[in-house]
């Protein structure tokens, strides 16, 4: 992540980029796992289910091996400025990135539990979802590829859309349990599923901040958009 | 069946970065610099220079050789006055007085600002009479006030204990971290206001170099301390603010804790980060 003239030591340079090269490919394989796991639940597909948790094993390799890089070049390097921010900045997304990987694993463990019953109302709302939350990992993992803090603000502001599909789809699932105790299962799984995009879309949220941390050296200067606001709703029985 | 809201919307100040440098608050200035130019002959050396030294805290100048901040300590004492050609102009002004005006008490002046070189610099006689002797300049002191003076020293310079049994010694005898420690000593020991540190451990090992941060960390409740160093860990480790100098500008001037997180000039960043070519 590095945007500047190079260094007077040839080989912090190449630090600094195989850092930067190991966040986009671990990016990568966490946008992949997303995708898969949007197959398994709305395609029903249990081979995609499988395949997400497997990525899994990858990430948490690629986790441990940027906390590594990053131990090793704060000691060896021993880092100011942007640089500092900067491998710093590696190594919260690497947590971002791992948490991201997590949450899409569990999505698609709950696919297959679900692709057991029939499904009980229309996917539609989750469907939305899953495209917004892969288009903002998309544009984020490119911000990152290119100190963009432009960009990472425009991902920032966007998770508001996310809460609110989220919002809508926890209502409507709740409305479905109460018509009707059978629904219950796999609708709890749908709102576990629901939860969990929302939580990638925060962790999208952090990634974002990180990024224009790293780069603008200051945090956004904005209050944070906290648009999920289920956990203020309550159910009342009829009269 | 009806499914209601309630709350407000949740506004949460939750945010990536962190703003290190928040908490760092500067005491008033002990040393105001105001435009001073310095010229060895015709070479302009320091260009207006403006800074403030806080009053007891540290200030570390960093910038590469020859970018005038070994000069601007040399201003502060009124050093450069023992070599012919060397002038300053401006305002560095110290208790409302203006310390590079010619009316200035050069003896008084330099027991108010003491100087510790990168080199130690022990006179060639007793550990005791190292410390005495610089006292004796200034102030008439009975045998037993001067012991208890070079007792306070040396403790204020972190060398009693290792010392206290070999005050009649030879300071020739002392490794160059306890040389450097005592010359610090000494410095203090004419209870001066300010301490110009000129690259005070450079010639020390690292566990030296540590003692004598330590003692600058101390030091500095009751002292105004500038400390000019190549290390920029060390300016990191001890100072307060830092003041970065290029080509006898002073770039910029911040905390340390943003001047090392982010900094807003350019050349700042590229020096910090080791870029410059």
């Amino acid at each position: 992540m590095s945007e500047q003239s190079e260094h007077l030591v040839k080989s912090f340079d190449q630090d600094l980029k195989r850092l930067t090269d190991m966040l986009i490919r671990m990016g990568g394989i966490v946008e992949n796992q997303v995708a898969l796991a949007s197959e398994a639940v709305m395609e029903r597909n249990a081979e995609a289910a499988t395949r997400t948790v497997e990525e899994d094993v990858k990430v948490d390799a690629l986790e441990r091996e940027v906390d590594a890089f990053v131990i090793r070049m704060l000691a060896l390097r021993q880092p100011m400025a942007a640089d500092l921010r900067h491998i710093v900045a590696g190594l919260k997304i690497t947590g971002d990135l791992e948490r991201i990987g997590d949450y899409a694993a569990n999505v698609a463990k709950r696919s297959i539990v679900l692709a057991q019953f029939p499904a009980p109302y229309s996917m539609g709302g989750l469907a939305h979802m899953l495209v917004l939350v892969q288009g903002q990992l998309k544009s984020i993992i490119d911000a990152l590829g290119s100190n963009d803090s432009d960009k990472a603000i425009e991902v920032w502001r966007s998770d508001r859309a996310v809460d609110d599909i989220y919002n809508t789809i926890f209502r409507e699932l709740i409305t479905y349990m109460m018509e009707d105790p059978r629904n219950i299962t796999p609708c709890t799984h749908l709102l576990f599923i629901a939860k969990n995009l929302e939580r990638i879309g925060d962790h999208t949220t952090n990634i974002a901040e990180t990024i224009y941390y790293a780069v603008k050296g200051e945090v956004i200067p904005d209050v944070r958009p906290k648009g999920d606001t289920s956990a203020y709703a309550v159910v009342r029985p009829k009269e | 069946m009806s499914t209601t809201m309630s709350g407000q919307q949740e506004q949460h100040n939750n945010r990536g970065g962190v703003q290190v440098h928040a908490n760092t608050a500067l005491n008033e200035a002990k040393i105001s610099i105001e435009n001073v130019d310095f010229f060895y002959g015709e070479h302009r050396a320091l260009k207006s220079i403006n800074l403030d030294l806080p009053d007891r805290q540290v200030t570390g100048m960093i910038g590469p050789s020859g970018c005038g901040k070994s000069t601007l300590l040399r201003v502060l004492n009124r050093m450069y006055d023992l070599y012919p050609g060397q002038r300053a102009t401006g305002n560095v002004m110290m208790d409302g007085h203006n310390i590079i005006a010619p009316d200035t008490d050069l003896n008084s002046l330099r027991s108010r600002i003491g100087m510790v070189f990168q080199k130690p610099t022990p006179f060639p006689m007793t550990i005791y009479d190292n410390i005495a002797f610089g006292v004796k300049l200034h102030e008439k002191l009975s045998k037993s006030q001067m012991d208890e003076r070079v007792e306070w020293s040396l403790t204020r310079g972190a060398l009693w204990t290792e010392v206290k049994d070999r005050l009649q010694t030879s300071a020739m005898g002392l490794s160059g971290g306890q040389q450097q420690r005592l010359c610090i000593a000494r410095t203090i020991a004419v209870r001066p206001e300010v301490i110009l540190l000129d690259e005070p451990t450079s010639a020390l090992d690292p566990i030296s170099t540590l003692k004598i941060e330590e003692l600058i960390d101390e030091l500095k409740h009751d002292f105004t301390i500038a400390i000019v160093t190549h290390n920029m860990q060390q300016a990191a480790r001890c100072a307060d603010q830092v003041a970065f100098f290029y080509i006898g500008e002073m770039v910029e001037v911040a905390p340390a804790a943003q001047l090392f997180t982010a900094p807003k000039e350019k050349r700042t960043q590229d020096y910090v980060t080791g870029r410059f070519g």
